[in-house]
């Protein structure tokens, strides 16, 4: 009988021939990333409770983004206690203030496909773009893999999500995921995987296919996760890993799958998300003249070298608005240094933007750049619940680094593609 | 996660309740009875105040989506919610619950229960007893692999066990 690609994957971690849906399996973990909110912070203590150390330092990666840089003494604190955890243990892969955790990953070359690993952070399935199962779990469960270097797992089923057509300019991974929260829903998956196929995936750049596991979580799903390629097998090469047998991790052709959904590219336009979540999504249209204080591109979700540039195309030789302010948190510092070496930064810069530092930042209402109470934001980040990014009275609307950067510039919601294509004709 | 089936009043909320709302961002880094004082805040201002130890809280479909920060369980936990129930959870939210000894009762009956009313609770067994409305539902056993962990009372004294008896042997 066929097997999904993430079935594979359990199945070489649980040490089987084959799992199918349903069994409780346990499996050896071959990678286990935290940051500074969820882990040495939280697990320390723990171990220290247990008398325990970690199983493996070498397959520990630590990250500092959520606390960076500190801004008070609680910050300052936690920041601290996590170099001093990672430098008293050994940690080598530790990344101070270097970027976001999910972005950190495959930048700094700790994922190849067919890996399965866990993330002390829900977007964890972030890492599926690249063939790995991995997802979120929490501090307690993050002690228990630090101890024994195992995790159990219901082996969850895997719904095939197809883009098939091509994606229309201005339109961007963004935009699916946004539809996608509103036509499956945030709970339909019921913890399953979502294995995202089709030529509109398979034209995509990784940094896009990133965007599409990453929001697997607002889907409800363990994890997300895209059979590697060509385009996985050079993005790999160019973060200096070489895994020959990249490509052999691919689902069966027979493979069983609880759903097959089948989507248009071709005919999505540019989607926006109303408060106060991501599947109240609609074309932008709908909600076209909305008054925006803030525009935030930010977070793992929103802000690598792809959205920077989105947003510089509909930037160049424009201003943000008076009254309203555009705040830019690019995800790592390369990207920051891209960014700068390729010109984008200059014109986020000219036009405006106000740029931050690399880490998590007003996304989860951990550091600059929260909102005031009935502030309204436009952010190109994954979750718009009530009360995140601030206030518990402001409102937040998602939508792609396009339509936040086209929404900046005019100080209301605004359809990007007649910016973008006023640029082609001029 | 004890099963003294002790009266206690159900706080009612409805889908999709997120880990934002149960564990505001904003107090995220304070200590665990600070972040309890705004747990749920964004939904009902008045939730933390008013829940007693021993109560109930319920909620519709999806119930702790969002985050993996476990906070959303421990606010819970905190104020002495003697367990959740509701008519699905996301799946790390329940993980989370497990692992930190509170129970999550996914009971299709959810619906049934009103703000104020006061239920029995028997996590092992599966039941709930609605006395205010002489109504009793079930709920989705607690997987057998993982009763014993919540016996032991969440993966923290389920690991020391196990790690006593590894000592013990070598």
């Amino acid at each position: 009988m066929g097997r999904t690609l993430a079935e594979k994957i359990i199945a070489r971690a649980a040490g089987r021939d084959f799992v199918q849906p349903g069994q409780i399996v346990t499996c050896r973990v071959d990678l286990a990333m935290v940051h500074d909110s969820s882990g040495p912070r939280r697990h320390k203590a723990m171990l220290e409770q247990l008398g325990a150390k970690p199983w493996d330092v070498s397959r520990i990666v630590v990250v500092t983004d959520h606390y960076v840089p500190a801004f008070d003494a609680e910050s300052a604190a936690i920041l601290d206690l996590t170099r001093r955890w990672v430098r008293d243990e050994g940690v080598a892969n530790f990344y101070d203030m270097e970027g976001i955790c999910h972005v950190i990953l495959p930048e700094r070359g700790h994922l190849r496909p067919g890996m399965f690993a866990v993330g002390g952070d829900s977007h964890s399935p972030t890492a599926g773009a690249w063939g790995c199962f991995m997802f979120g779990i929490g501090a307690t469960e993050m002690c228990g893999v630090l101890v024994t270097g195992e995790i159990w797992l219901k082996v969850p089923p895997t719904h095939l999500v197809r883009w098939n057509g091509r994606l229309g300019e201005g339109v961007a991974a963004k935009d699916i995921m946004l539809a996608l929260c509103r036509d499956v829903g945030l709970g339909t998956v019921k913890y399953g995987v979502v294995e995202y196929t089709g030529s509109a995936v398979a034209a995509s750049s990784m940094a896009e296919r990133m965007v599409l596991t990453n929001m697997s979580a607002e889907l409800g799903a363990q994890t997300g996760i895209i059979a590697p390629d060509r385009v996985t097998v050079e993005a790999l090469a160019a973060a200096g890993v070489s895994v020959p047998e990249a490509a052999s991790w691919q689902g069966d052709a027979d493979a069983i799958y609880a759903k097959v959904w089948e989507f248009d590219a071709s005919a999505l336009v540019p989607q926006v998300a109303a408060p106060h979540s991501p599947a109240n999504a609609a074309p932008v249209g709908d909600h076209r003249g909305v008054k925006i204080d803030q525009c935030y591109i930010g977070a793992c979700t929103g802000a690598k070298l792809d959205d920077l540039r989105m947003a510089a195309s509909i930037l160049r030789g424009r201003k943000v608005a008076r009254g309203t302010r555009l705040l830019v948190a690019p995800a790592s510092q390369r990207i920051t240094a891209a960014a700068a070496a390729d010109g984008t930064l200059a014109a986020l810069a000219e036009a405006g933007a106000i740029l931050m530092p690399s880490g998590c930042g007003a996304c989860a209402g951990y550091g600059a750049g929260v909102l005031a109470e009935r502030e309204v934001c436009l952010s190109s980040t994954a979750r718009n619940f009530k009360g995140r990014m601030g206030h518990s009275d402001s409102l937040v609307y998602l939508g792609s680094a396009y339509t936040v950067a086209a929404s900046a510039v005019t100080g209301r919601i605004t359809d990007p593609r007649p910016m973008l294509a006023e640029k082609v004709a001029a | 996660m004890n099963a003294d089936r002790r009266p206690g009043r159900a706080f009612v909320f409805g889908d999709n309740v997120d880990t934002d709302a149960l564990a505001p961002g904003l107090y995220m880094k304070g200590s665990i009875e600070t972040l309890a004082r705004h747990c749920l805040e964004a939904l009902d201002s008045g939730f933390a105040g008013a829940v007693r130890p021993g109560d109930f809280v319920v909620g519709g479909e999806n119930f702790g989506m969002g985050s993996s920060r476990e906070q959303a369980a421990m606010v819970l936990r905190q104020l002495g919610v003697e367990a959740v129930i509701a008519r699905s959870f996301a799946g790390l939210f329940f993980r989370n619950c497990l692992n930190l000894g509170l129970a999550p009762l996914e009971c299709a009956g959810a619906g049934s229960i009103q703000s104020g009313d006061v239920l029995t609770v028997d996590p092992v067994a599966g039941r709930i007893i609605n006395r205010s409305r002489a109504q009793t539902y079930s709920c989705v056993p607690i997987p057998d692999h993982l009763l014993e962990m919540v016996k032991d009372g969440g993966l923290l004294p389920h690991l020391a066990k196990k790690l006593e008896r590894q000592r013990d042997v070598s």
